[in-house]
């Protein structure tokens, strides 16, 4: 077997695991992984900027957010059916990220990390500012009428899950199909030495903000996407926190990994899921884990995995 | 009242927010400065500061001016020994990378800060301000307190002032700031003067939160306003430039005064934010500043 065939069986039987679960698991369980194959949708959107092109986001909440907030306002205000308001997100963030992708990339490193925190954090404000149509902080409901496409209900928990599963295999499928073409290789080359890929002849500005556009508009559609599952749109979605956790997720499940950032997304939920029933202080477990991976497990879950039993994965 | 007094009213608002800013942003810029790293976790020593204040005043108890001076004494120290820790801890072993201490910081923010709501709790605490003498003006009376703290704010400034500009530690500093190999060539223990550097600004940071607490209560999520503005004043004062911090902190914290008075302060918040970015993207260096990120 090739390495693309190999790592294609394996993220397909991944897939397949994930449909069966679905059979086996109790109620709770069902909700939280639904939950969390939509927060890994924002995780490989994420990754896709950070571990396969270099480009350390620290404003990602705003993408997410827009996408979000993009079909929430479109249902409440604008009253049109789901399906067009879920477009209507995704377009959304597709045109934020392309804003804030254009001015940011004039910069790098440091000053790129803060320039992407900065707009993020503008856009929290604005949806406080705002709050006499995004309900600021308290936020609002998506009624059940209006989370039926297709005759789908999708606040039904099992077509939640298989809706959300479908979302994921797509994005599965579109970051694999991307990171092993030709595009992908010159993003890696990117992220390793952008001085010799701009000497190569690759217009560095172009891919990178082609990277920065699929980042951005994937985490939009991870927004819109569990909104529109969970029936819930709030300011909380666009604050800092939302900003450093898909950061946290793919650190720890490997960056510049397909799989990474679910797995990653899987631990940090379930940990912190578990540190909530104990104390209040819930995200202490969030920074012990920021510290420690930068300290001392740089490649992350699927990174170390790759370095030591399989090199062929994507 | 009329619009002059109302100014008036509003500058000195204003005053009192730089004051304490400018004590803030000095201490992050400082550590950008020589240490050319970007500390997130800021915020979060200055909240140190307001919490270990209320600590040692509710220690000291008897007239609140006893526990406001143990404080102003023994809260930056021990919110700077707090700091050597994580530059020993955590820092050194990244070896200052500036995109991995980032990262490493925001998880050293949310530990300060998860740590602190689980001793100290959820709540709002004041500390009692040493006098509370009251200044009448014609038209109102002002907190001779809230004078005090813009006159403490500027001694504290021109003490770091000179310690950078007259003596040999300064020199050290400086001397690191401008060429870390250099120095290392001459013998200069660049290590610990990171760890001094780190814990100096920290220190900074819980003097400005010592000064502001008995006006503004401590509690454990007050350091992300104070993160957010120091960010901005050190990035239009121009990255590493201490001059350039102090006239942008006495600029924004005057205006954010000011403004505040007359505006929402939500809206004044968006504008600066988005003012700051498009600063970052046209002028990396910052208004006055001569170097890049």
């Amino acid at each position: 077997m090739t390495a693309n065939t190999k790592s294609w069986a394996l993220h397909i039987a991944l897939l397949v695991t994930l449909f069966t679960l679905q059979f086996v698991l109790p109620a709770y369980h069902q909700g939280n992984i639904a939950r969390i194959m939509m927060l890994a949708v924002f995780a490989m959107g994420y990754n896709i900027m950070f571990g396969y092109t270099g480009l350390l986001s620290l404003g990602h909440a705003l993408f997410f957010a827009t996408g979000m907030y993009g079909m929430g306002l479109s249902i409440q205000h604008l009253g049109i059916s789901p399906a067009t308001a879920f477009v209507c997100g995704i377009v959304a963030a597709l045109l934020v990220t392309a804003t804030v992708g254009v001015l940011a990339l004039r910069t790098s490193g440091v000053a790129f990390m803060i320039v992407t925190l900065m707009f993020a954090q503008s856009g929290y404000l604005a949806v406080l500012f705002f709050g006499e149509y995004t309900r600021g902080d308290e936020g609002f409901v998506i009624k059940q009428a209006q989370r039926v496409i297709a005759s789908v209900d999708l606040a039904d928990a099992t077509n939640r899950y298989f809706a959300a599963l479908l979302l994921f295999a797509l994005c599965i499928a579109v970051t694999l199909k991307l990171v092993t073409s030709q595009f992908g290789h010159v993003l890696v080359a990117v992220r390793e030495n952008e001085e010799r890929a701009q000497m190569l002849g690759y217009d560095t500005f172009k891919y990178k903000l082609a990277a920065v556009l699929i980042s951005g508009t994937i985490s939009g559609v991870a927004g819109a996407g569990y909104g529109l599952l969970f029936g819930y749109v709030g300011a909380n979605f666009a604050t800092v926190q939302y900003s450093i956790y898909p950061l946290l997720w793919v650190l720890l499940g490997g960056a510049g990994t397909i799989m990474g950032p679910f797995f990653g997304t899987l631990f940090m939920f379930y940990l912190i899921d578990l540190a909530s029933d104990l104390t209040s202080a819930y995200m202490l477990i969030a920074g012990v884990a920021l510290v420690l991976l930068t300290l001392f497990a740089r490649n992350g879950l699927m990174g170390e995995i790759r370095k030591r039993v399989l090199p062929w994965l994507p | 009242m009329d619009l002059g007094p109302y100014l008036l009213l509003a500058s000195l608002e204003g005053a009192v927010q730089a004051a304490v800013l400018a004590l803030t942003a000095v201490g992050l810029s400082l550590v950008f400065g020589v240490m050319r790293i970007v500390n997130v976790a800021h915020g979060e020593f200055f909240m140190l500061g307001a919490v270990f204040a209320w600590w040692i005043a509710t220690f000291f108890g008897g007239h609140p001016a006893i526990g406001f001076i143990a404080a102003l004494l023994i809260a930056p120290l021990l919110t700077g020994l707090v700091a050597v820790i994580v530059d020993w801890f955590v820092l050194k072993r990244l070896e200052y990378d500036p995109e991995g201490t980032i990262v490493a910081t925001i998880g050293v923010l949310y530990i300060i800060q998860q740590v602190v709501l689980m001793t100290y709790g959820p709540d709002a605490r004041p500390v009692e301000a040493p006098f509370n003498h009251r200044f009448y003006f014609p038209w109102f009376g002002y907190s001779s307190y809230k004078l005090f703290v813009i006159a403490a704010a500027i001694a504290i400034l021109i003490g770091v002032w000179m310690i950078m500009a007259k003596t040999r530690i300064g020199l050290v500093l400086r001397a690191t700031q401008l060429d870390r190999e250099t120095a290392t060539a001459f013998g200069i223990e660049v290590n610990r003067i990171y760890a001094l550097v780190f814990g100096l600004g920290a220190a900074l940071a819980a003097m400005a939160a010592v000064l502001i607490v008995p006006i503004q209560q401590a509690h454990y999520l007050m350091g992300g306003d104070p993160l957010l503005l120091s960010f901005i004043v050190v990035i239009i004062g121009g990255l590493g430039s201490l001059r350039g911090t102090v006239v942008a902190a006495a600029l924004i914290g005057m205006s954010d005064g000011i403004i505040s008075v007359f505006f929402t302060p939500t809206l004044a918040k968006i504008l600066a934010t988005l003012l700051v970015a498009m600063v970052l993207v046209y002028r990396p260096n910052g208004l006055f500043g001569t170097r890049s990120a």
